[in-house]
């Protein structure tokens, strides 16, 4: 048997693993609390692992339930992984290594530890299930049970703002599933069927049809809502600085991600198809989320709250990157969500620390704490010069790539942008700096002391991390993780016959 | 919590059993008749919930009570996924239906679909109650 | 005209959750926002003079109307209960903590 027949059975362990888990949480939190967290972060690494050992596999289809294809016409449920998936699973399951890790010494603040887990594992086995689906119903169900957990642990500190953070979250969010179920009704009422390559498979030349249109911008407001495009990005500034500093790290760094751009590109790029009116419509909300983030970032002096907002422009800048549709802006977009996520989640983790060190997010407030939390301090250098776009961290060649793509496509005015709300964001930064790290120590900060050894790690793990990802460009490294998920979006419909004909 | 009128608390205990077995045949039915597991799930819990609002009861016998029903549910969806995970370790796909397929319309027919059914309605009533219990908990909870 | 009447009440529910100010009343009018939905899809498999889609015997041929969106609508029915109990449990700490279920005044978080 050649390897991969026999790696496709490997992939519904990515989320039947975290599933079992969570479960299994809850049925022994009364033997002892370590248990729970040996559980979780036993099987976040055996995740981890799986999916590096998944990497250098072609497309991968497993018919969940052994339901084989009747007539060539597939019946059941289908889990694929492309190179789309590969890159986004990555992604996930690592960020979550490291979030995990930072929660064991962070979370002791807050009471009913296992339950954190427990949700933390329900989110991710919700979020590898959306990018691993073949089906668009399933995609919806896993959609809702990683939104259900996000929910959940915004609220998670009981505090007054954070169940108002998380109401407002939770009633927008509910609003959105609901524009992306009647979507799905209207594709089903289409097409009769819901796996994602028959479907892309019976509307091959309907795409300007008068339902479909309907359906694109049913999905564009669903999963924009859900990914923090501008139009729709109200809810993020309130409930990602209100859930504890690592889930702000998953929010922020992985679940905007898997399920608001991976979900739309998904359906619009190898289902549906992209028409030039779309793709230019897209091009203007992410050249406004890239501003008006940017714009709103600069008035915040909470220090989670202003990286909320910057999320919101890195978001725009990996969908301008992705829907100028040409080789070079997708390898941009996707090396920038993939770097994103890396120094988004080590500011927020950083921003954890300062908190569990000082108990205070106000930049007002601090100051001076380089003296005191010295890895913290690095660190957090280290990352707003990523997401600013210094040589020769991350953010850098992923920007740089981006407006490459930009001149290379004529647009000239959205390259001016992308330098313009780059500069902004490193001086949004050197804000940050010189307020919480460099100046003076404060008077009430006096006994601050460094953070535990698991936040180091983690921290230190992930600037690691941001230094050395730029190498990821070269061509030895861009085969096995980039390439794979560029060309899934550029033969945008050819995945349908190479999922067809497994 | 006060519980209600006598005639509401007389007809409740009438009531309770009749909805709790009705509950149970839906659920044992499931691959027969419409309902199955979730819609079972619902009617056993409404048993339950008719007797505790009904009646009224007190607080350290509810807060009791919730840590068993929040065993119950863990238990219930924790065998579902063991009875699906089983086609998994055993070579083959996940969520197979691997027991015999019997006679159709039997009782005992349609492979691991009843079992799974079974499963899924003792979690879901425990579901359902816990949230009623921690809603009735969160209404006596101090004010701060 | 079953489907504009769906629609009607999908309106109905998106007009609610925009204009009523009673934490309550939004939680309500999304679960009929969401209902006229379920309601949508099971009318989509719709055929004509077919029968429900209960197994009476193996052996006759029987039209019956798709079974489909029926398996589909109760699995979102599922989903829309875990998220309603989800905001009537936040709805009624919020009333702990603030003391009133008025949205206009839950508004500690600004700028």
């Amino acid at each position: 048997m050649n390897s991969s027949s026999v790696t496709q059975y490997l992939l519904p362990l990515l989320v039947v693993l975290p599933l079992g888990g969570a479960f299994l949480i809850q049925l022994s939190k009364k033997i002892s609390g370590l248990i729970s967290d040996i559980i979780a972060n036993f099987i976040v690494v055996v995740l981890v692992v799986l999916v590096f050992s998944l990497l250098n596999s072609p497309v991968l289809v497993y018919k969940v339930g052994g339901w084989m294809p009747v007539k060539g016409i597939p019946i059941g449920i289908y889990l694929v992984s492309d190179g789309l998936s590969m890159l986004l699973l990555i992604i996930i399951n690592t960020i979550a290594l490291v979030s995990l890790f930072f929660s064991i010494s962070y979370m002791k603040r807050f009471t009913n530890k296992p339950l954190y887990y427990t949700l933390f594992l329900l989110m991710i086995a919700g979020m590898n299930g959306v990018v691993m689906s073949g089906d668009l119903f399933n995609m919806y169900v896993f959609l809702e049970v990683a939104a259900i957990a996000s929910y959940s642990l915004v609220a998670f500190g009981t505090e007054a703002d954070e169940l108002e953070a998380s109401f407002k979250y939770q009633v927008m969010g509910t609003a959105a599933s609901a524009f992306i179920l009647l979507g799905i009704i209207i594709i089903y009422s289409v097409t009769g069927t819901l796996n994602l390559a028959d479907i892309g498979r019976v509307l091959k030349d309907k795409v300007t049809e008068a339902p479909i249109i309907l359906t694109g911008i049913l999905f564009l407001v669903g999963f924009g809502l859900k990914g923090a495009m501008m139009p729709f990005h109200a809810w993020l500034p309130d409930a990602h600085p209100s859930a504890p500093a690592p889930i702000s790290a998953m929010l922020s760094g992985v679940l905007i991600k898997a399920i608001g751009i991976y979900a739309l590109v998904r359906i619009m790029f190898n289902v549906i198809g992209v028409t030039p009116i779309f793709s230019n419509m897209m091009l203007c909300i992410s050249a406004i989320s890239m501003i008006a983030g940017v714009f709103l970032a600069f008035a915040q002096w909470d220090f989670k709250r202003l990286l909320a907002y910057h999320s919101i422009s890195q978001m725009g800048y990996v969908m301008l990157g992705i829907w100028l549709m040409t080789p070079l802006g997708i390898l941009g977009g996707l090396f920038h969500m993939l770097n994103h996520s890396v120094f988004k989640s080590l500011l927020f983790l950083n921003s954890g620390a300062v908190v569990y060190g000082t108990g205070s997010r106000q930049l007002k407030r601090l100051g001076g704490l380089n003296q005191k939390m010295p890895v913290t301090g690095c660190t957090s250098f280290v990352a707003s010069m990523s997401i600013a776009g210094v040589p020769p961290f991350n953010g850098f060649w992923s920007k740089l790539i981006i407006i490459m793509a930009c001149i290379q496509s004529h647009h000239f005015f959205l390259a001016g942008l992308a330098v313009l709300v780059s500069i902004m964001t490193l001086v949004s930064f050197l804000k940050v700096q010189r307020y919480v790290f460099f100046g003076g120590l404060k008077q009430a900060l006096k006994d601050v002391k460094e953070v535990p050894f698991t936040m180091c790690f983690s921290m230190i793990l992930l600037a690691f991390l941001c230094t050395t990802m730029g190498a990821l460009l070269l061509p030895g490294a861009k085969e096995l993780f980039i390439d794979p998920a560029v060309n899934a979006l550029l033969n945008g419909k050819e995945y349908i016959s190479l999922v067809l004909n497994k | 919590m006060k519980g209600m009128t006598e005639i509401v608390k007389t007809i409740s205990k009438l009531l309770a059993g009749l909805i709790f077995f009705y509950g149970i045949y839906i659920v044992l039915f499931g691959h027969l008749t419409p309902g199955g597991g979730f819609a079972g799930g619902v009617i056993i819990s409404g048993a339950f919930i008719l007797l505790i609002i009904a009646n009224g009861i007190d607080e350290e016998k509810i807060s009791r009570g919730k840590e068993k029903v929040g065993f119950l549910e863990s238990s219930g969806i924790f065998l579902f996924w063991i009875i699906s995970t089983v086609g998994l370790c055993m070579g083959t796909f996940f969520f197979l239906n691997f027991l015999g397929k019997g006679r159709p319309l039997n009782i005992f027919s349609a492979g691991t679909v009843p079992l799974c059914n079974i499963a899924i309605g003792i979690e879901v009533s425990a579901a359902l109650c816990c949230i009623v219990i921690a809603l009735i908990l969160v209404k006596k909870g101090d004010k701060k | 005209m079953i489907y504009f009447l769906c629609s009607l009440l999908f309106l109905v529910g998106l007009s609610g959750i925009l204009l009523k100010r009673n934490l309550i009343k939004i939680v309500i009018s999304l679960t009929i926002m969401e209902y006229s939905l379920f309601m949508f899809l099971a009318l989509v498999g719709y055929k004509q003079n077919a029968l429900a889609p209960i197994v009476k015997s193996v052996t006759e041929e029987v039209n019956y109307v798709d079974p489909l969106p029926q398996a589909l609508v109760l699995t979102a029915i599922v989903i829309g209960l875990a998220t309603t109990a989800l905001l009537v449990a936040l709805a009624v700490r919020i009333y702990e903590k603030y003391g009133t279920f008025d949205i206009r005044k839950i508004r500690r978080l600004k700028g």
